[in-house]
């Protein structure tokens, strides 16, 4: 019955299959409420005058979707896929694989429901009200299960190093969540933190950038260590310094939050704690960057025939990039500049667009037609045009955000003689337009590649062209 | 924080900085049995993995960072509550809850020596900027009024201060008086405007829906509609007129408002068609059913005497040219 059947060993395919074409789909309406939310700082009559249209609702759909609908599903798809093929065994629990599955749709079905009528906690990353967080941490604990319970009855000898990835992600996802999201009801739809205050502010931003480090970095790394030799067909550059930049990565990231708070309220021993883990963590972020770079070596030629390759690599350059960027914006000084200006925003879509979405998308198309039994994706024409389409939309909107972020920075602090500001809020704002505009291009760039995906992944799926058989056992560990 | 605590968050941070580097240094030789650039000899789903040691530069980077960081927090605040070595740095004065208490705690960080980067930051605008506002503070109005310089100061002052709630034109909006008319709840002379900048002021319309009753609202919103020219039922204004003697101590007994009577309470001119919280029938009745409290803070502590006099006299001149 199963469509994997004719695989040995019995993988649980379907449930890869569900999210593979989820991730796709989340993908464009996530970054299509970017375009729109984008647009609308250039032209606010795009809000329509409509609460749920508004720019404070719209956002926080944009980054749940983009990171968790999007993001999330991507890691679901990958973890399942990535643990059961090096761990040469069927997942845990098929069961529990389904339920994780549509737990997580509904999940993302009521964040689409709730986040436009205005429900939230106003927690970012983490608006979501409390009855959607308990599904969460239920869908997430079976996620766990299914997870661990596959590497537990494993028929290699060792934990290949994406399973410590995805491994670290999970767990730590885990705590994250229900640790920030302590909340005591007063209602169906409203709810207090539990924390108050400084404290309360520390817990957000714990919370808020360990998922963009677990989430956003580690679960990711698990699917660079997998698709990048698989795609290159090359060994892992080296076992040694993935050991070194896995324990580093999972050890620094925890304590990075305080640089989100900088000149706050937040006692001065907590900033500096985290501004010196966050510029140690650069050098084992590079880390992770060097071992999937180089494990290309001897196979650099494959770049220009390869856009899936393309798109892993260059992810592993925009993750250079913007790990080296995020340790120098946690410097205090630099902070003082950079924070609360369109050079945050800029950084995070460097990594949210040029690291994790293209990695994923990299993965998707590696995994996709090995799902479906294809030999390969409908139209590889597609996929390239994709990849310059994704790559000139990431640049062109994190170059406006350097410029109009930096700009903002300094006019923000710009003084006459007399030490009054020399610009208004509103005349910066209107300073910003031009590149507001280049940034919605950019968006536009990148979700017309995601359609362009869509397109070519429902070919794929549809299309009556089988794998041959010989051809894609190779590709089973003997 | 108790000594418990702060040895609890030293030796934590101490032993995961102590983790890494200890990972880094046992990884830097090569333990796995495996000749360096080899294969581990494990394979996964046909993925193999080599033993290439950790690139020279890389690792040099992370002890530099490594050294970095224990300077660093030997030097700065950063280990629970030891201080730093670097003259008891620190952002600022912190657990300040008012502003009498921001300032004892200047004092007391300037004897102590310690080095606060906020109150450095402030102490030295105060000695670059100071000056030019105490030079501004000795003209009067009609100096100022003449001075072009002093006018876009305050201008500049007001936007950064006052247009969150006046609007950056001073029209106001629902509820923020408009500053460029000549309707004044307080008073619009120089010294006047200055006296509301500098020691804030609270309005107070008490509710009255309690002692007037849904009927009593009605024929009041009536009454207070005749009052500035308009029409309403008849019998219900009079009925309003009746009970208005409640609203005559602040409002005057033409309602004329409180101004005209040279009283301090702010209580608007109701013959006028100035309507601060709005001038259509409902709103009006809202105000009577629930009250109305305004409030203009004092900037006094805030902005010092000096400058709230240049916003004062821009103030002023929106409504006054030269």
């Amino acid at each position: 019955m199963s469509s994997t059947s004719s695989i040995s060993p019995n993988y649980n395919f379907d449930v890869v299959k569900q999210f593979a074409v989820m991730a796709v789909v989340w993908g464009i309406i996530g970054m299509s409420c970017g375009v729109l939310i984008a647009a609308q700082l250039v032209w606010p009559e795009l809000n329509f005058d409509t609460p749920w249209l508004t720019f404070s609702r719209i956002r926080p759909l944009h980054t749940n979707a983009v990171i968790f609908a999007f993001g999330g599903c991507a890691l679901f798809a990958t973890s399942y896929y990535v643990v059961q093929r090096t761990c040469n065994v069927r997942l845990f629990s098929d069961k529990l694989a389904k339920f994780t599955f549509w737990g997580w749709q509904v999940i993302i079905l009521s964040a689409v429901i709730s986040l436009p009528l205005g429900y939230t906690t106003s927690k970012e990353y983490a608006e979501l009200e409390w009855p959607i967080d308990i599904l969460i941490a239920v869908v997430w604990i079976a996620y766990a299960i299914v997870f661990f319970g596959t590497i537990v009855k494993r028929k290699t000898s060792h934990i290949y190093v994406a399973n410590w990835f995805y491994g670290g992600f999970i767990l730590t996802v885990a705590v994250l969540h229900i640790g920030n999201s302590m909340a005591i009801p007063v209602s169906l739809t409203k709810s207090y933190s539990i924390y108050a205050g400084a404290v309360d502010a520390m817990m957000q931003w714990w919370y808020g950038h360990n998922a963009v480090g677990f989430f956003l970095t580690a679960g990711f790394l698990g699917m660079m260590y997998y698709f990048v030799p698989k795609q290159a067909e090359r060994p892992v550059y080296s076992y040694r310094l993935s050991v070194v930049h896995f324990w580093a990565l999972v050890s620094l990231y925890i304590w990075a939050g305080p640089h989100h708070l900088h000149y706050t309220a937040l006692p001065d021993w907590t900033q500096s704690i985290g501004m010196v883990m966050s510029v140690i963590l650069f050098v084992p972020s590079w880390g992770g960057m060097i071992n999937g770079i180089m494990t290309l070596s001897g196979a650099w030629h494959k770049l220009r025939t390869d856009p899936i390759l393309r798109f892993l690599i260059v992810s592993l350059s925009f993750y250079g990039m913007s790990t080296f960027e995020g340790p120098m914006m946690a410097i205090k000084s630099v902070n003082a500049l950079s924070h609360y200006t369109d050079w945050t925003v800029g950084h995070v879509h460097s990594g949210a667009l040029g690291w994790v979405a293209m990695v994923s998308i990299g993965s998707l198309y590696h995994m996709i037609p090995k799902l479906f039994g294809k030999e390969q994706m409908f139209s590889t024409k597609l996929i390239n045009i994709h990849f310059w389409l994704a790559t000139i939309g990431v640049v062109l909107y994190i170059v406006a955000m350097w410029i109009s972020g930096v700009m903002e920075g300094m006019m923000w602090r710009s003084v006459n003689a007399d030490g009054t500001l020399m610009y208004s809020f509103v005349e910066i704002v209107a300073e910003k337009k031009p590149y507001n505009i280049l940034r919605w291009i950019g968006g536009c760039f990148v979700v017309t590649g995601m359609v362009l995906m869509l397109f070519n992944v429902i070919k794929t799926i549809t299309s009556d062209k089988r794998a041959d058989k010989a051809n894609n056992l190779a590709a089973q560990p003997a | 924080m108790s000594t418990f605590w702060s040895a609890w968050v030293i030796i934590i941070t101490l032993i995961c900085l102590a983790f890494v580097f200890i990972t880094l240094y046992l990884n830097q030789k090569n333990y796995t049995g495996v000749e360096e650039g080899e294969e581990m000899g494990h394979e996964f789903d046909g993925i193999k993995e080599l033993n290439n040691p950790l690139p020279k530069w890389w690792r040099n980077m992370y002890w530099a960072t490594g050294i970095w960081a224990i300077f660093y927090l030997a030097l700065y605040p950063g280990l629970g509550s030891f201080e730093g070595l670097f003259g008891g740095w620190r952002s600022s004065n912190q657990d300040i809850r008012s502003i009498a208490e921001s300032k004892a705690a200047v004092v007391a960080s300037k004897e102590a020596g310690i080095r606060v980067a906020y109150d450095k930051e402030i102490v030295h605008a105060e000695e670059v900027f100071g000056p030019i506002f105490k030079a501004f503070a000795e003209k009067n109005i009609n100096q100022l009024l003449a001075d072009d310089d002093a006018l876009e100061i305050g201008q500049r002052l007001y936007l950064q201060n006052c247009s969150q709630c006046h609007g950056s034109n001073a029209r106001g909006g629902e509820g923020f008086p408009d500053l460029t008319d000549k309707d004044w709840l307080y008073g619009g002379e120089f010294e006047q405007i200055k006296q509301t900048l500098m020691h804030g002021r609270k309005a107070a319309m008490p509710a009255w829906q309690a002692s007037l009753g849904d009927q009593g609202i009605k024929d009041m919103t009536a009454y207070v509609l005749t009052l500035s020219g308009r029409e309403a039922k008849e019998g219900s204004a009079a009925a309003g007129k009746a009970q208005f003697a409640i609203c005559s101590a602040c409002h005057g007994t033409e309602g004329q408002g409180s101004l005209a009577l040279g009283l301090p309470m702010g209580a608007p001119n109701l013959t006028d068609d100035i309507w601060l919280y709005g001038g259509s029938e409902r709103a009006i009745q809202e105000t009577l059913a629930y009250g109305r409290n305004g409030v203009m803070p004092a900037w006094k502590d805030i902005l010092g005497k000096d400058k709230v006099h240049l916003i004062s006299a821009y103030v002023y001149s929106l409504s006054n040219s030269k």
